[in-house]
Protein backbone atom coordinates (compact mmCIF):
# COMPACT_ATOMS: atom_id res chain seq x y z
CA UNK A 1 0.00 0.00 0.00
CA UNK A 2 1.26 3.44 -0.84
CA UNK A 3 2.30 5.47 2.17
CA UNK A 4 -0.11 8.17 3.13
CA UNK A 5 0.78 11.30 5.00
CA UNK A 6 -1.76 13.60 6.54
CA UNK A 7 -1.80 16.89 8.35
CA UNK A 8 -4.32 19.18 9.94
CA UNK A 9 -4.60 22.93 10.45
CA UNK A 10 -6.35 24.03 13.61
CA UNK A 11 -8.37 27.24 13.86
CA UNK A 12 -7.40 27.74 17.50
CA UNK A 13 -9.79 30.63 18.13
CA UNK A 14 -12.87 28.58 17.11
CA UNK A 15 -11.95 25.50 19.13
CA UNK A 16 -13.89 24.88 22.35
CA UNK A 17 -11.73 22.04 23.61
CA UNK A 18 -14.59 19.55 23.61
CA UNK A 19 -12.16 16.70 22.82
CA UNK A 20 -14.54 14.92 20.48
CA UNK A 21 -11.79 14.98 17.84
CA UNK A 22 -9.26 13.63 20.34
CA UNK A 23 -11.63 10.72 20.98
CA UNK A 24 -12.28 10.16 17.26
CA UNK A 25 -8.66 10.16 16.10
CA UNK A 26 -7.47 6.59 15.49
CA UNK A 27 -3.83 7.71 15.56
CA UNK A 28 -3.89 9.52 18.91
CA UNK A 29 -2.49 12.52 17.08
CA UNK A 30 -4.45 15.08 19.05
CA UNK A 31 -4.47 16.45 22.56
CA UNK A 32 -5.38 19.61 24.42
CA UNK A 33 -3.17 22.66 24.81
CA UNK A 34 -1.90 23.94 28.11
CA UNK A 35 -2.79 27.50 27.21
CA UNK A 36 -6.26 28.87 26.50
CA UNK A 37 -7.54 30.80 23.52
CA UNK A 38 -9.14 34.24 23.79
CA UNK A 39 -12.46 32.68 24.81
CA UNK A 40 -10.83 30.82 27.65
CA UNK A 41 -11.02 27.38 26.08
CA UNK A 42 -8.17 24.89 25.96
CA UNK A 43 -7.72 24.12 22.29
CA UNK A 44 -6.67 21.12 20.30
CA UNK A 45 -3.04 20.64 19.28
CA UNK A 46 -1.10 17.91 17.51
CA UNK A 47 0.87 15.93 20.05
CA UNK A 48 2.38 13.52 17.52
CA UNK A 49 3.30 13.86 13.88
CA UNK A 50 1.52 10.72 12.73
CA UNK A 51 -1.66 12.04 11.12
CA UNK A 52 -2.93 10.02 8.16
CA UNK A 53 -5.47 12.58 6.99
CA UNK A 54 -8.38 10.24 7.66
CA UNK A 55 -10.72 13.22 8.34
CA UNK A 56 -12.34 11.58 11.41
CA UNK A 57 -11.51 14.56 13.61
CA UNK A 58 -13.03 17.06 11.21
CA UNK A 59 -16.18 14.96 10.79
CA UNK A 60 -17.08 15.00 14.49
CA UNK A 61 -15.98 18.57 15.21
CA UNK A 62 -19.07 20.66 16.01
CA UNK A 63 -17.25 23.90 15.38
CA UNK A 64 -15.64 23.17 12.02
CA UNK A 65 -12.25 23.97 13.45
CA UNK A 66 -10.13 21.55 11.45
CA UNK A 67 -8.77 21.56 7.93
CA UNK A 68 -7.38 18.23 6.78
CA UNK A 69 -4.71 17.49 4.17
CA UNK A 70 -3.65 14.16 2.77
CA UNK A 71 -0.89 13.18 0.38
CA UNK A 72 -0.13 9.75 -1.01
CA UNK A 73 3.67 9.68 -1.02
CA UNK A 74 5.51 8.56 -4.11
CA UNK A 75 2.45 9.09 -6.25
CA UNK A 76 1.88 12.07 -8.47
CA UNK A 77 -1.89 12.12 -8.38
CA UNK A 78 -2.99 13.83 -5.20
CA UNK A 79 -6.16 12.84 -3.40
CA UNK A 80 -8.77 15.31 -4.49
CA UNK A 81 -12.05 16.31 -2.95
CA UNK A 82 -14.63 14.55 -5.03
CA UNK A 83 -18.25 15.47 -4.97
CA UNK A 84 -20.75 12.84 -6.02
CA UNK A 85 -23.20 15.38 -7.33
CA UNK A 86 -23.95 14.82 -10.98
CA UNK A 87 -27.48 16.10 -11.27
CA UNK A 88 -28.59 19.58 -12.20
CA UNK A 89 -30.53 20.75 -9.17
CA UNK A 90 -32.32 23.73 -10.63
CA UNK A 91 -35.98 23.54 -9.65
CA UNK A 92 -38.32 24.43 -12.49
CA UNK A 93 -41.95 25.17 -12.03
CA UNK A 94 -44.73 25.20 -14.57
CA UNK A 95 -46.81 28.20 -13.67
CA UNK B 1 -7.06 15.45 31.47
CA UNK B 2 -5.37 12.28 30.30
CA UNK B 3 -1.68 11.80 29.89
CA UNK B 4 -1.35 12.30 26.20
CA UNK B 5 -3.12 15.62 26.32
CA UNK B 6 -0.38 16.87 28.65
CA UNK B 7 2.41 16.52 26.09
CA UNK B 8 4.01 19.82 25.21
CA UNK B 9 2.92 22.08 22.44
CA UNK B 10 6.54 22.85 21.78
CA UNK B 11 7.04 19.37 20.35
CA UNK B 12 4.21 20.06 18.00
CA UNK B 13 5.99 23.07 16.59
CA UNK B 14 9.29 21.22 16.30
CA UNK B 15 7.54 18.57 14.26
CA UNK B 16 6.08 21.21 12.02
CA UNK B 17 9.51 22.64 11.25
CA UNK B 18 11.20 19.31 10.60
CA UNK B 19 8.69 17.85 8.21
CA UNK B 20 8.05 19.35 4.83
CA UNK B 21 4.53 20.69 4.93
CA UNK B 22 1.92 18.89 2.88
CA UNK B 23 -0.65 21.61 3.62
CA UNK B 24 -1.16 22.78 0.07
CA UNK B 25 -4.31 23.26 -1.92
CA UNK B 26 -3.94 20.08 -3.98
CA UNK B 27 -3.70 17.93 -0.84
CA UNK B 28 -6.73 19.48 0.87
CA UNK B 29 -9.31 16.82 1.72
CA UNK B 30 -11.53 18.63 4.17
CA UNK B 31 -12.33 22.22 5.00
CA UNK B 32 -15.15 24.16 6.61
CA UNK B 33 -17.99 24.68 4.09
CA UNK B 34 -18.08 28.20 2.69
CA UNK B 35 -21.80 28.51 3.32
CA UNK B 36 -21.23 28.11 7.05
CA UNK B 37 -20.38 31.67 8.06
CA UNK B 38 -16.89 32.20 9.42
CA UNK B 39 -17.96 32.97 12.99
CA UNK B 40 -17.83 31.11 16.28
CA UNK B 41 -21.18 29.48 17.03
CA UNK B 42 -22.76 30.05 20.46
CA UNK B 43 -23.34 26.34 21.13
CA UNK B 44 -21.81 24.67 24.17
CA UNK B 45 -18.59 22.71 23.56
CA UNK B 46 -19.33 19.38 21.88
CA UNK B 47 -22.99 20.11 21.05
CA UNK B 48 -24.38 18.11 18.11
CA UNK B 49 -26.14 21.20 16.76
CA UNK B 50 -22.79 22.37 15.37
CA UNK B 51 -22.23 19.15 13.43
CA UNK B 52 -25.76 19.21 12.01
CA UNK B 53 -25.36 22.84 10.90
CA UNK B 54 -22.07 22.05 9.24
CA UNK B 55 -23.42 19.01 7.40
CA UNK B 56 -26.40 20.92 6.06
CA UNK B 57 -24.16 23.67 4.74
CA UNK B 58 -21.73 21.13 3.25
CA UNK B 59 -24.61 19.61 1.32
CA UNK B 60 -25.91 22.99 0.17
CA UNK B 61 -22.38 23.82 -1.02
CA UNK B 62 -21.88 20.50 -2.80
CA UNK B 63 -25.21 20.78 -4.57
CA UNK B 64 -24.49 24.42 -5.44
CA UNK B 65 -27.90 25.55 -4.24
CA UNK B 66 -26.94 28.31 -1.81
CA UNK B 67 -29.00 30.95 -3.56
CA UNK B 68 -31.94 28.57 -4.04
CA UNK B 69 -32.24 27.40 -0.44
CA UNK B 70 -34.40 28.85 2.33
CA UNK B 71 -34.07 27.64 5.90
CA UNK B 72 -36.51 28.10 8.77
CA UNK B 73 -34.94 28.54 12.21
CA UNK B 74 -36.83 27.37 15.32
CA UNK B 75 -37.05 28.48 18.93
CA UNK B 76 -34.55 26.58 21.04
CA UNK B 77 -30.77 26.56 21.19
CA UNK B 78 -30.64 26.73 17.40
CA UNK B 79 -32.70 29.93 17.33
CA UNK B 80 -29.66 31.74 15.92
CA UNK B 81 -29.12 29.25 13.09
CA UNK B 82 -29.58 32.20 10.69
CA UNK B 83 -26.42 33.76 12.10
CA UNK B 84 -24.40 30.78 10.93
CA UNK B 85 -25.99 29.58 7.70
CA UNK B 86 -25.24 31.90 4.82
CA UNK B 87 -28.54 31.33 3.02
CA UNK B 88 -31.93 33.03 3.14
CA UNK B 89 -33.55 32.22 6.45
CA UNK B 90 -36.75 32.93 8.32
CA UNK B 91 -37.28 32.68 12.06
CA UNK B 92 -40.55 31.02 13.09
CA UNK B 93 -42.57 31.16 16.30
CA UNK B 94 -41.98 28.25 18.70
CA UNK B 95 -43.07 25.01 17.02
CA UNK B 96 -44.39 26.67 13.88
CA UNK B 97 -41.38 26.19 11.61
CA UNK B 98 -43.11 23.64 9.38
CA UNK B 99 -46.13 25.94 9.01
CA UNK B 100 -43.85 28.79 7.96
CA UNK B 101 -42.03 26.42 5.61
CA UNK B 102 -45.34 25.35 4.07
CA UNK B 103 -46.17 28.95 3.21
CA UNK B 104 -42.72 29.71 1.85
CA UNK B 105 -42.53 26.57 -0.28
CA UNK B 106 -46.01 27.11 -1.71
CA UNK B 107 -45.24 30.71 -2.66
CA UNK B 108 -41.72 29.90 -3.88
CA UNK B 109 -41.89 26.31 -5.17
CA UNK B 110 -38.63 26.81 -7.08
CA UNK B 111 -36.71 27.08 -3.79
CA UNK B 112 -35.35 24.30 -1.63
CA UNK B 113 -36.97 24.75 1.79
CA UNK B 114 -35.96 23.10 5.05
CA UNK B 115 -36.76 23.54 8.72
CA UNK B 116 -34.30 22.94 11.52
CA UNK B 117 -35.94 22.15 14.87
CA UNK B 118 -35.27 20.71 18.31
CA UNK B 119 -37.46 18.17 20.08
CA UNK B 120 -39.15 20.73 22.33
CA UNK B 121 -39.96 22.75 19.25
CA UNK B 122 -40.97 19.99 16.84
CA UNK B 123 -42.32 17.27 19.14
CA UNK B 124 -43.94 19.28 21.95
CA UNK B 125 -45.36 22.71 21.14
CA UNK B 126 -45.15 22.00 17.38
CA UNK B 127 -46.50 18.43 17.25
CA UNK B 128 -49.66 19.53 15.46
CA UNK B 129 -47.81 21.50 12.80
CA UNK B 130 -45.31 18.70 12.29
CA UNK B 131 -47.87 15.98 11.79
CA UNK B 132 -50.15 18.00 9.57
CA UNK B 133 -47.28 19.28 7.43
CA UNK B 134 -46.12 15.70 6.84
CA UNK B 135 -49.67 14.53 6.33
CA UNK B 136 -50.17 17.15 3.63
CA UNK B 137 -46.91 15.98 2.09
CA UNK B 138 -45.43 19.44 1.83
CA UNK B 139 -42.32 19.33 -0.35
CA UNK B 140 -39.90 20.39 2.33
CA UNK B 141 -37.12 18.84 4.39
CA UNK B 142 -37.57 18.72 8.16
CA UNK B 143 -34.36 18.34 10.17
CA UNK B 144 -35.21 17.28 13.71
CA UNK B 145 -32.51 17.40 16.42
CA UNK B 146 -33.51 15.02 19.21
CA UNK B 147 -31.42 15.58 22.34
CA UNK B 148 -34.10 14.43 24.79
CA UNK B 149 -34.43 17.76 26.63
CA UNK B 150 -35.34 21.42 26.28
CA UNK B 151 -31.76 22.61 25.93
CA UNK B 152 -32.17 26.37 25.70
CA UNK B 153 -34.39 26.83 28.73
CA UNK B 154 -32.30 24.75 31.11
CA UNK B 155 -32.85 21.06 30.48
CA UNK B 156 -36.53 20.50 31.21
CA UNK B 157 -38.21 17.24 30.26
CA UNK B 158 -39.23 16.94 26.60
CA UNK B 159 -41.68 14.49 25.04
CA UNK B 160 -38.56 12.64 23.86
CA UNK B 161 -36.96 12.31 27.32
CA UNK B 162 -36.16 8.66 28.04
CA UNK B 163 -37.98 6.70 30.75
CA UNK B 164 -36.14 7.22 34.03
CA UNK B 165 -34.05 10.06 32.62
CA UNK B 166 -33.45 12.87 35.10
CA UNK B 167 -34.14 16.41 33.98
CA UNK B 168 -34.86 19.63 35.89
CA UNK B 169 -38.60 18.92 35.70
CA UNK B 170 -38.28 15.17 36.30
CA UNK B 171 -35.68 15.19 39.08
CA UNK B 172 -36.45 11.59 40.06
CA UNK B 173 -36.40 10.43 36.45
CA UNK B 174 -39.22 10.39 33.91
CA UNK B 175 -42.06 8.26 35.29
CA UNK B 176 -43.96 6.90 32.30
CA UNK B 177 -47.04 6.33 34.47
CA UNK B 178 -47.27 10.04 35.14
CA UNK B 179 -45.57 11.64 32.12
CA UNK B 180 -46.20 9.09 29.44
CA UNK B 181 -43.74 7.48 27.06
CA UNK B 182 -41.10 9.11 24.87
CA UNK B 183 -42.68 10.11 21.60
CA UNK B 184 -41.13 8.45 18.54
CA UNK B 185 -42.18 11.19 16.22
CA UNK B 186 -40.20 9.89 13.22
CA UNK B 187 -42.05 6.57 13.44
CA UNK B 188 -45.36 8.41 13.47
CA UNK B 189 -44.38 10.57 10.50
CA UNK B 190 -43.31 7.45 8.56
CA UNK B 191 -46.87 6.09 8.75
CA UNK B 192 -48.33 9.16 7.04
CA UNK B 193 -48.96 8.91 3.29
CA UNK B 194 -47.57 12.43 2.78
CA UNK B 195 -44.06 11.59 3.96
CA UNK B 196 -41.64 10.50 1.24
CA UNK B 197 -38.39 9.76 3.03
CA UNK B 198 -38.05 9.31 6.79
CA UNK B 199 -34.79 8.40 8.47
CA UNK B 200 -33.15 8.47 11.89
CA UNK B 201 -29.48 9.38 12.02
CA UNK B 202 -26.85 10.42 14.55
CA UNK B 203 -23.64 12.46 14.61
CA UNK B 204 -21.66 11.00 17.49
CA UNK B 205 -19.05 9.09 15.44
CA UNK B 206 -17.33 9.81 12.11
CA UNK B 207 -19.18 6.95 10.37
CA UNK B 208 -22.59 8.19 11.47
CA UNK B 209 -21.69 11.74 10.51
CA UNK B 210 -21.03 10.51 6.97
CA UNK B 211 -24.38 8.68 6.91
CA UNK B 212 -26.27 11.70 8.24
CA UNK B 213 -24.75 13.81 5.50
CA UNK B 214 -25.79 11.30 2.86
CA UNK B 215 -29.37 11.43 4.18
CA UNK B 216 -29.35 15.22 3.86
CA UNK B 217 -27.97 15.04 0.34
CA UNK B 218 -30.66 12.55 -0.66
CA UNK B 219 -33.39 14.68 0.89
CA UNK B 220 -32.48 17.71 -1.18
CA UNK B 221 -32.37 15.57 -4.30
CA UNK B 222 -35.79 14.13 -3.41
CA UNK B 223 -37.20 17.61 -2.91
CA UNK B 224 -36.58 18.22 -6.57
CA UNK B 225 -39.02 15.40 -7.36
CA UNK B 226 -41.77 17.17 -5.37
CA UNK B 227 -43.26 13.97 -4.03
CA UNK B 228 -43.62 14.68 -0.34
CA UNK B 229 -41.99 15.53 2.93
CA UNK B 230 -38.50 14.39 3.83
CA UNK B 231 -37.87 13.97 7.54
CA UNK B 232 -34.44 13.45 9.12
CA UNK B 233 -34.26 12.87 12.85
CA UNK B 234 -30.78 13.32 14.28
CA UNK B 235 -30.31 11.73 17.68
CA UNK B 236 -28.01 14.20 19.37
CA UNK B 237 -26.56 15.22 22.71
CA UNK B 238 -26.86 18.06 25.21
CA UNK B 239 -23.71 17.83 27.33
CA UNK B 240 -24.60 20.92 29.36
CA UNK B 241 -28.03 19.82 30.51
CA UNK B 242 -27.15 16.15 30.70
CA UNK B 243 -24.34 17.36 32.97
CA UNK B 244 -21.64 15.38 31.20
CA UNK B 245 -18.51 16.09 29.24
CA UNK B 246 -19.02 16.05 25.46
CA UNK B 247 -17.23 12.70 25.18
CA UNK B 248 -19.39 11.20 27.95
CA UNK B 249 -22.53 12.59 26.35
CA UNK B 250 -21.73 10.91 23.04
CA UNK B 251 -21.18 7.65 24.88
CA UNK B 252 -24.56 8.19 26.53
CA UNK B 253 -26.15 8.70 23.12
CA UNK B 254 -24.84 5.31 22.08
CA UNK B 255 -25.72 3.47 25.28
CA UNK B 256 -29.08 5.02 26.18
CA UNK B 257 -30.58 7.05 23.32
CA UNK B 258 -29.92 4.64 20.47
CA UNK B 259 -31.57 1.57 22.03
CA UNK B 260 -34.78 3.59 22.30
CA UNK B 261 -34.30 5.51 19.05
CA UNK B 262 -32.70 2.94 16.72
CA UNK B 263 -30.92 4.42 13.71
CA UNK B 264 -31.78 3.75 10.12
CA UNK B 265 -34.34 4.48 7.43
CA UNK B 266 -38.01 4.32 8.47
CA UNK B 267 -39.44 5.02 5.03
CA UNK B 268 -37.58 4.82 1.75
CA UNK B 269 -39.09 5.64 -1.62
CA UNK B 270 -39.04 2.85 -4.19
CA UNK B 271 -36.90 3.10 -7.30
CA UNK B 272 -40.00 3.79 -9.34
CA UNK B 273 -40.86 6.72 -7.10
CA UNK B 274 -37.42 8.26 -7.42
CA UNK B 275 -37.15 7.84 -11.19
CA UNK B 276 -37.18 11.28 -12.78
C1 LIG C 1 -44.49 30.13 22.79
C2 LIG C 1 -43.28 29.80 23.57
N1 LIG C 1 -43.34 28.91 24.60
C3 LIG C 1 -42.23 28.60 25.31
C4 LIG C 1 -41.04 29.17 25.02
C5 LIG C 1 -39.82 28.81 25.84
N2 LIG C 1 -38.89 27.95 25.16
C6 LIG C 1 -37.84 28.44 24.49
S1 LIG C 1 -36.86 27.25 23.83
C7 LIG C 1 -37.86 26.04 24.42
C8 LIG C 1 -37.56 24.58 24.20
C9 LIG C 1 -36.48 24.31 23.23
O1 LIG C 1 -36.12 22.97 23.26
P1 LIG C 1 -35.75 22.15 21.97
O2 LIG C 1 -36.69 22.46 20.87
O3 LIG C 1 -35.60 20.72 22.36
O4 LIG C 1 -34.37 22.73 21.47
P2 LIG C 1 -32.91 22.66 22.12
O5 LIG C 1 -32.79 23.92 22.89
O6 LIG C 1 -32.84 21.42 22.94
O7 LIG C 1 -32.02 22.62 20.95
C10 LIG C 1 -38.93 26.59 25.13
C11 LIG C 1 -39.96 25.77 25.81
C12 LIG C 1 -41.00 30.10 23.96
N3 LIG C 1 -39.85 30.70 23.60
N4 LIG C 1 -42.12 30.40 23.26
S1 LIG D 1 -7.08 13.40 10.13
FE1 LIG D 1 -7.34 11.41 11.18
S2 LIG D 1 -5.25 10.89 11.87
FE2 LIG D 1 -5.21 13.06 11.36
S3 LIG D 1 -5.64 14.12 13.29
FE3 LIG D 1 -7.60 13.87 12.26
S4 LIG D 1 -8.44 11.97 13.05
FE4 LIG D 1 -6.25 11.98 13.57
S1 LIG E 1 -13.84 18.65 18.09
FE1 LIG E 1 -13.44 20.71 17.30
S2 LIG E 1 -14.06 22.12 18.94
FE2 LIG E 1 -13.86 20.08 19.83
S3 LIG E 1 -11.77 20.03 20.61
FE3 LIG E 1 -11.70 19.17 18.56
S4 LIG E 1 -11.23 20.88 17.21
FE4 LIG E 1 -11.87 21.75 19.18
S1 LIG F 1 -27.77 23.66 25.99
FE1 LIG F 1 -27.53 21.63 25.08
S2 LIG F 1 -28.52 21.76 23.04
FE2 LIG F 1 -28.14 23.84 23.78
S3 LIG F 1 -26.16 24.44 22.92
FE3 LIG F 1 -25.79 23.64 24.98
S4 LIG F 1 -25.35 21.48 24.66
FE4 LIG F 1 -26.33 22.22 22.79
Amino acid sequence: MAKVKGDIVIDIEKCKGCELCVEACPQETLGLSKKVNSRGYLYVVKIQDNCTGCVNCALVCPDAVLKVYRKTLGKENPVAVVSNVTQDLTLTVNK
Amino acid sequence: MNERTMLSEERHFENMIQAESICTAENLVYERPGTLLDVTMHYCPGCGHGVAHRLLMEVVDELGIQSQTIGIAPVGCSVFAYNYMNIDMQEAAHGRATAAATGIKRVLPEKYVFTYQGDGDLAAIGTGETIHTCNRGENILIVFINNGVYGMTGGQMAPTTLPGMKTTTSPYGRDVKVQGYPLKIADIVATLPGSFYVTRQAVHTPAYVRKAKKAMLKSFQYQKLGKGTCFIEIVSNCPSNWKMTPVESNRWVKEHMLPYYPLGDLKVPSEKETAQ
